[in-house]
């Protein structure tokens, strides 16, 4: 049985703890809402873009010279797979969600044979891949100093895929990151940008009849390398806003337990409390008695 | 005919503009050119330079990186990886762009790049500092 003392400083320090846990929910609220503002306002952008890329690729991708971002390399022999993290824990199952998904895939892929290659952006899941498949990791992004995410961070996770993808390090990339639905709910998701598939239902009538300057194929040709860092930068977006969400609810659960906890820490106390005052009683009155 | 059209100009990070314009000067990467409702629909990419949107509320320009445009008759959407409105623009906003196409230029050269990099890294240094010139600041 816990000391009075014991019981007073346990209370004490799970009340400290939920102090922390609500303010940092407050905190990952206030992220949150920008993230998902961010978010929003990124999706004019890549709405239209997907479309134009759709037109394009529908009618220049077909052919034989077309570019090996949208035709690929002929083989899927060699993998890679980026996976985007968070570079802080203490969000639920948002980073191991993600790894989880990342570590069945590589392993699906070694089973068929084919090479892994994996490339890592946060912190956090180079660490929880780290144990089975460090032998896979060709380099990491590191965006712990990153405050704001911005379209240059995109920018040069894609120049630096674009590059390994030219000098034939991989045939095919997937990212790995979480859609966010809502503030319970990330889906983790696995999405192949290169080669880069473009489906959008209306693509006939959207292609048709536009003039192209410089050629289709130019432009086509030019407008890939940026496609590669739309996704990424829609990728990082989607995951900012599921980590902030997946933070916020798992530090809410976190606040509710803690209060749990001191509920019952409290009666305990007080329970005892009580036990130590009638045993100090039945003291008093049996030495009276004794006299 | 319509004299307005829809014109939209986005960035990858936000949304600049939307409104009606009676016409749009857009700096493609063959050429100036003037899109005005009831265009042939075209798409042609972006070189660096100033974006000129004439509308019946005035007129207002943006600083464009690269990207592209597409147009059809009532409609034209700028997509440019980077922009800026004209009055927020300052020398420094331009030098740090130049420095930018420069180190690119630079690295293009090092890593011995397939030629035609090096040329679009070069073209794009040059563009950059075309616009500083005829911005005159």
């Amino acid at each position: 049985m816990p000391s009075l003392k014991d019981l007073k400083t346990r209370i004490q320090s799970v009340k400290n703890t939920r102090k922390i846990t609500k303010a940092m929910q407050m905190v990952a609220a206030a992220k949150l809402r920008r993230a998902q503002e961010a978010a929003e306002e990124s999706r004019p952008y890549t709405k239209r873009f997907n479309t134009v890329m759709a037109g394009l690729a529908a009618s220049a991708g077909g052919s034989d010279n077309a570019p090996a971002l949208i035709k690929g390399t002929g083989s899927d022999q060699v993998q890679l797979l980026i996976v985007m993290t968070s570079e802080r824990g203490l969000c639920g199952g948002f980073n191991s969600n993600i790894a989880k998904q990342a570590r069945l895939k590589a392993h699906e892929l070694k089973a068929a044979g084919k090479t892994v290659k994996i490339l890592t952006v946060g912190k956090k899941g180079r660490d929880a891949l780290n144990r089975d498949l460090g032998d896979c990791f060709i380099g990491h992004v590191d965006l712990s100093a990153v405050k704001r995410l911005g379209y240059v961070n995109a920018q040069d996770i894609a120049r630096d895929v674009l590059a390994r993808f030219d000098a034939g390090e991989f045939d095919v990339a997937t990212i790995f990151f979480a859609e966010f639905v809502n503030v319970v709910t990330q889906i983790p998701t696995a999405q192949q940008i290169i080669p880069a598939s473009y489906e959008g239902g209306e693509v006939e009538g959207v292609s048709a009849g536009y003039d192209y300057e410089p050629s289709e194929e130019a432009i086509l040709a030019d407008l890939l390398p940026r496609g590669v860092a739309t996704q990424i930068f829609s990728a990082l977006l989607e995951n900012g806003a599921s980590e902030q969400g997946a933070r916020m609810s798992a530090m809410d659960n976190a606040t509710r337990n803690a209060g749990e906890m001191i509920d019952q820490l409290t009666i305990e106390f007080n329970r005892s409390r009580q036990a130590v005052i009638t045993n100090e009683l039945i003291e008093i009155i049996s030495g009276a008695e004794a006299l | 005919m319509a004299d307005t059209m829809q014109f939209d100009l986005v960035s990858p990070e936000r949304s600049l503009a939307s409104l009606q314009a009676t016409a749009v000067q857009i700096p493609g990467a063959e050429g100036d050119m003037t899109a005005m409702p009831m265009h042939a629909p075209t798409i042609t990419t972006l070189r660096p330079g100033v974006l000129r949107v004439e509308s019946p509320a005035g007129t207002s320009e943006y600083l464009v990186t690269g990207g592209f445009a597409e147009i059809n008759g009532e409609a034209l959407s700028v997509l440019a990886e980077r922009a800026l409105p004209m009055d927020e623009v300052t020398r420094a906003h331009l030098d740090e762009l130049i420095e930018e196409a420069r180190e690119m230029y630079k690295t293009a050269q090092e890593d011995d790049q397939p030629h035609g990099l090096v040329a679009d890294a070069a073209k794009l240094l040059a563009d950059m500092e075309a616009l500083g010139t005829h911005m005159s600041l």
